[in-house]
């Protein structure tokens, strides 16, 4: 198990597998099989996948602990920008055909209707993160900013699922779906951040600083 | 605080060199692919035949209505590959799916309420109320796209003239077929079923309210609301009720699906209208199916030449 999450290959192929659904798209666009309505099918395509994204983003963490799996860490990044891609994607759709790419009405539009408010914030949130997703960008900023910073992922998946129920005119079972995801993932993550307390101060009153890393955001 | 440790993510990992193709080779896998595409579509053709309803007889037109558009018709594939019809799913793609084994036979329509002569018709009855005639109509979703869609009927107001209205009557409220055994996706629909509707008299006895019984040329699909549906093109699609089995003439208004699910956002008259928005979405456009941006809709969905003054004095966004 380990030989196959750290070869360079595991790399290509989750790529490749990310990539796919993008891939799809393309090609029912292409050959006409996008259905009757395929600027439709491209912004529902693209909005479900970049919630999807989000949700094995953020499996990562809990996965890697659970299943004592530390090299998990190495496709984070990799999903999460995926997820970029896909909500840039999905901006891209509305932009384009609904928009007719006019900035000006597309930011009247944003104001006017909450669910493409929260939906809009949610994807301006992933852009700092986008842009701090370097080795580089982790080192400039030092870990321990650079993982307050990157909790705003948690707020996107929030804002994802709010956009999603908000659109639904009566059958919300598919955003519904995706809330149980997210609020499952987050609670955990408020599990552990209690438990983690819980053992420093059992610990001793003076906390044990562990050497940041980029690792244990 | 500054990691010193690297990340042991390198973007090397991520993209080994092999990969980064030459100029050369992307072309020659460019050309391959382009092949490959064409190849596809040709083998998916194959895979997906269209899943045109079989079922749907001719039906002889006597009339080409004066009230159609000389807008180009949709094409008959997606009007009955793109519906909104939660008994059988609320999916778009659902209901040409799950209403392929719909029983629409034996089938009557019971006319009541504030009527002098309350009766039922049969299917076969309905078919020769009147010459059939075919409109083609402009027809709008609340969800923001629309069709074009040559359907095949009479005006409602034949069926009105033989039960008589008495003056009591002041609505006519319709309600679809429901049957969790032929429909067990509507109960997940999230709205209440049987799907009912309503018009004021007015409206109900406007010309260009249809009660259809066709579309390009032949009986309905079952997805489009078999055996026989209304339509009504200046209103939001939702008010135009599908596979009808009862309409009744009321004294008060009468309750509307769509309405009881959500007040705030469909009220009972739906008439298209760019100005009113959904408390949602804008109504001020539309996307024709098979275009790419959307287009202005238009007021009462261009029919106010003939609706328009139903409304005379009415605060539109106050009756939405």
């Amino acid at each position: 198990m380990n030989s196959i999450l750290t070869s360079k290959w595991s790399k290509v192929f989750v790529f490749l597998l990310a990539l796919t659904p993008a891939a799809m798209l393309a090609w029912q666009l292409f050959t006409g099989h996008l259905g009757p309505d395929p600027v439709a099918t491209l912004q529902h395509g693209t909005g479900d996948w970049t919630l999807r994204f989000l949700i094995f983003t953020l499996f990562i963490t809990p996965l890697r602990k659970m299943l004592k799996l530390p090299q998990l860490i190495r496709f984070r990044r990799m999903l999460g920008l995926f997820a970029f891609f896909y909500v840039c994607l999905h901006f891209l759709t509305y932009l384009g055909p609904d928009q007719s790419f006019d900035f000006a009405g597309m930011l009247k539009d944003v104001g006017k209707r909450p669910f493409i408010t929260v939906g809009f914030a949610g994807f301006v949130l992933l852009i700092p993160l986008a842009i701090t997703s370097t080795a580089g960008m982790i080192r400039r900023m030092g870990g321990k900013r650079w993982r307050i910073l990157h909790r705003l992922v948690y707020v996107t998946a929030i804002l994802g699922v709010i956009h999603y129920y908000w659109l639904v005119k009566s059958d919300h079972r598919k955003p519904l779906t995706y809330g149980a995801f997210v609020a499952a993932l987050l609670l955990w993550r408020a599990g552990a951040w209690i438990v983690d307390r819980r053992k420093r101060k059992v610990a001793g009153s003076v906390p044990v600083a562990e050497p940041p890393t980029a690792e244990t955001a | 605080m500054i990691i010193k440790r690297a990340s042991d993510l390198k973007y090397s990992d991520v993209t080994p060199k092999s990969v980064y193709l030459n100029r050369r080779k992307f072309l020659a896998t460019a050309a391959v692919g382009g092949g490959a595409l064409l190849a596809g579509r040709a083998v998916w053709d194959l895979l997906s035949p269209s899943t045109r309803a079989a079922a749907a007889t001719q039906l002889s037109v006597a009339l080409k209505s004066p009230f159609s558009t000389t807008e180009p018709e949709t094409s008959y594939d997606d009007v009955t590959h793109y519906n909104n019809f939660y008994e059988f799913g609320t999916d778009k793609a659902d209901p040409a799916k799950n209403a392929q084994n719909f029983l629409t036979s034996p089938w009557s329509v019971k006319v009541d309420g504030e009527v002098e002569r309350p009766r039922k018709f049969s299917m076969d009855e309905i078919f020769k109320l009147a010459p059939l005639e075919e409109r083609i109509y402009r027809h709008r979703c609340v969800e923001g796209w629309s069709i074009v869609v040559p359907w095949i009927g009479y005006s409602l107001s034949v069926i009105a003239n033989l039960v008589q209205p008495k003056p009591t009557a002041k609505f006519v409220a319709f309600e679809s077929y429901y049957s969790p055994n032929q429909m067990p996706l509507g109960q997940k629909a999230g709205i209440q079923l049987p799907y009912a509707e309503g018009l004021r008299l007015d409206e109900a006895m406007n010309p260009l309210t249809l009660v259809c019984v066709g579309m390009y040329g032949g009986t309905l699909p079952n997805q489009d609301g078999a055996p026989v549906r209304m339509v009504i093109p200046w209103k939001y699609g939702f008010k135009s009720i599908k596979s009808i089995v009862r309409i009744k003439f009321v004294k008060d208004q009468p309750p509307s699906t769509w309405n009881i699910q959500n007040s705030h956002e469909y009220g009972f008259y739906s008439n298209v209208n760019p100005n009113v928005d959904h408390p949602r979405w804008s109504q001020a456009k539309e996307r024709r199916l098979g275009e790419f941006f959307k287009r202005p809709t238009l007021m009462f969905n261009g029919y106010g030449d003939q609706v328009a003054s139903m409304y005379a004095g009415m605060d539109l966004r106050k009756y939405f």
